[in-house]
């Protein structure tokens, strides 16, 4: 049962993962995106990572994405000026992938199946989402901190840039 | 395997149940609110169909039903076609989580299933801020496929509001999570059990403890941007009528428009649902126990807690509408201003405030 809700969910993701890049309108892309943000989040549930799932959908679909389809129906985007001449990078990138996928592939033969560590029996007791709370705030708690101050930072270049007109026309 | 389609066979009556309440709350609503809003302003309302015009619902319904489906010319037409089925299955499913009644399980063929609430799953109120979020998906796509300025403008408009407002629900209920210490809506309510002052607006301890864990300023800031979720007076900008003709859905007509409309009426229904269920103790009644219990009638105690459910979610949705007869409507940039410059500090000092007292003062 798990593994037919598995490939499902693979399949899903891997069919509209690649409808993004395909499709012409940039519409559908961004719904064909939003497809693809749900199955995994349900591949997420699959896990018992319902936590991030439920999160996944909030910031991704839910706030990302929407902001993604407000500049798509703003700009109108022309045909021509979609492509800016990506075929070289797109072909690097793409090799690259390609090659480490079937090097991947070749390489799994060889190694053991990845036996599950003990995370799964300490998480146990307590409910997903205080297990992830747990861990965030002990574990990982420096690698947290500097995405907040990343992400600080960010937040207040949006607001420099977005500013700028504004304090010009007062100056 | 025969336990798993009964499994599945229970949760399809359970489900069934629950859109047919969720339909009848609509219709009602649509009575209600033509109704109350008569008595505000001082008229009758619908009165022509059946006594009081109690079957206005139906003849509405009929008359939706057999209207002509225009598509406008240039639509995009499966966008157009996708937009109010999206809207109206999201604001359908958000009910999952949402407990109409006590916790308890009743055994159907050897089955412990719970009566009262579809699915009780331990991100409860996570999933309701999913499902809200992508609620603003079918707006947008349904102000964009008409191919309308009108419409344009008012799905642009609604993008803006809900991501802003939507913000303001989360941090809003923030508080509430962390006086109960968990994400499931069932163990919340269960959590503000013993009467009045023990409901998360006032945050009384169980020890009766002066209620220094109020959650009032949370409670109105929730209010306020559930109002402005909803889209509705004074913050329905994405449908001004005075601007934008009837914004998002200006382009539909027919069982489509029905769905519009029916959706919106779910979404004021599911947060009054999630109001209720955080901060005014959902099915707790304001007393300890229940009278039920008091008289010797244990076994039927969920029905009273269900009444008290009911009144609370009802008195949610009067407020809608008593707020839509007495206020104006904002103007755009009042609406982003008030959102991010006091919604959003007032969620946020609640947040900090909740924090420290809990902290000098644990719960438990």
């Amino acid at each position: 049962m798990e593994q037919v809700f598995f490939f499902y969910f693979a399949f899903v993701i891997a069919a509209a993962a690649v409808l993004v890049v395909v499709v012409r309108k940039p519409i559908y892309s961004a719904l064909a995106l939003l497809v693809m943000f749900f199955h995994v989040a349900g591949l997420y549930v699959t896990l018992h990572a319902e936590f991030l799932a439920a999160v996944q959908i909030i910031v991704y679909a839910g706030a990302i994405l929407v902001l993604y389809l407000f500049v798509v129906m703003l700009l109108n985007l022309r045909q021509d000026d979609r492509y800016h001449r990506q075929w070289p990078t797109a072909a690097a990138v793409g090799m690259t992938l390609a090659i480490e996928a079937v090097i991947l592939t070749v390489m799994k033969g060889w190694t053991a199946p990845v036996v599950a560590t003990g995370t799964e029996t300490t998480v146990g007791g307590i409910s997903n989402t205080g297990a992830i709370g747990d861990v965030l705030y002990s574990t990982y708690l420096f690698p947290f901190e500097v995405a907040s101050l990343i992400l600080l930072v960010a937040m207040i270049g949006a607001i420099v840039l977005a500013k700028k007109d504004v304090g010009e026309r007062e100056a | 395997m025969t336990e798993l389609s009964l499994r599945l066979a229970v949760s399809f009556a359970q489900i069934l149940a629950e859109m047919s309440i969720v339909m009848i709350t609509v219709a009602t609503m649509t009575y209600f609110e033509r109704k109350v809003l008569g008595w505000m302003q001082d008229r009758m309302g619908p009165m022509e169909v059946g006594p009081y015009g109690l079957l206005q619902p139906v003849a509405d319904g009929i008359k939706l039903f057999f209207k002509e489906d225009i598509v406008p010319a240039g639509a995009n037409k499966a966008m157009f076609a996708l937009a109010p089925m999206l809207t109206m299955v999201v604001s359908m499913i958000g009910f999952a989580v949402i407990p109409f009644g006590p916790n308890m399980t009743w055994d159907i063929f050897g089955m412990r299933i719970k009566p009262f609430v579809v699915a009780d799953i331990n991100i409860g109120i996570l999933y309701i801020l999913a499902i809200a979020s992508i609620g603003a998906y079918g707006i947008i796509l349904g102000g964009w496929a008409s191919n309308s300025k009108y419409s344009l403008l008012g799905g642009l408009r609604a993008a803006a509001q809900v991501i802003s407002y939507e913000l303001n629900v989360g941090l809003a209920i923030v508080g509430v999570l962390l006086l109960a210490g968990t994400l499931s809506l069932v163990e919340i309510t269960e959590a503000q059990s013993g009467g009045f002052w023990h409901w998360f607006i006032w945050g009384g301890r169980p020890d009766g403890f002066f209620p220094i864990h109020t959650q009032i300023f949370a409670f109105v800031v929730f209010i306020i941007s559930a109002v402005a979720e909803t889209n509705r007076i004074p913050f329905d900008l994405p449908e001004a009528e005075s601007e934008l003709v009837a914004g998002f859905f200006t382009e539909y007509s027919g069982m489509r428009f029905a769905f519009f409309v029916s959706a919106e009426y779910a979404n004021m229904t599911l947060v009054s649902c999630v109001a209720a269920a955080l901060f005014l103790g959902g099915w707790n009644a304001p007393y300890p126990g229940t009278i039920l219990e008091y008289a010797g009638l244990e076994q039927l105690a969920w029905v009273e807690h269900i009444v008290w459910f009911a009144a609370k979610v009802y008195f949610f949705l009067f407020l809608f509408i008593w707020i839509r007869a007495t206020l104006p409507r904002l103007r755009y940039d009042q609406l982003m201003r008030f959102g991010w410059k006091v919604m959003l500090p007032i969620a946020l000092a609640n947040i900090i405030i909740t924090s420290i007292t809990l902290y000098f003062f644990p719960r438990v």
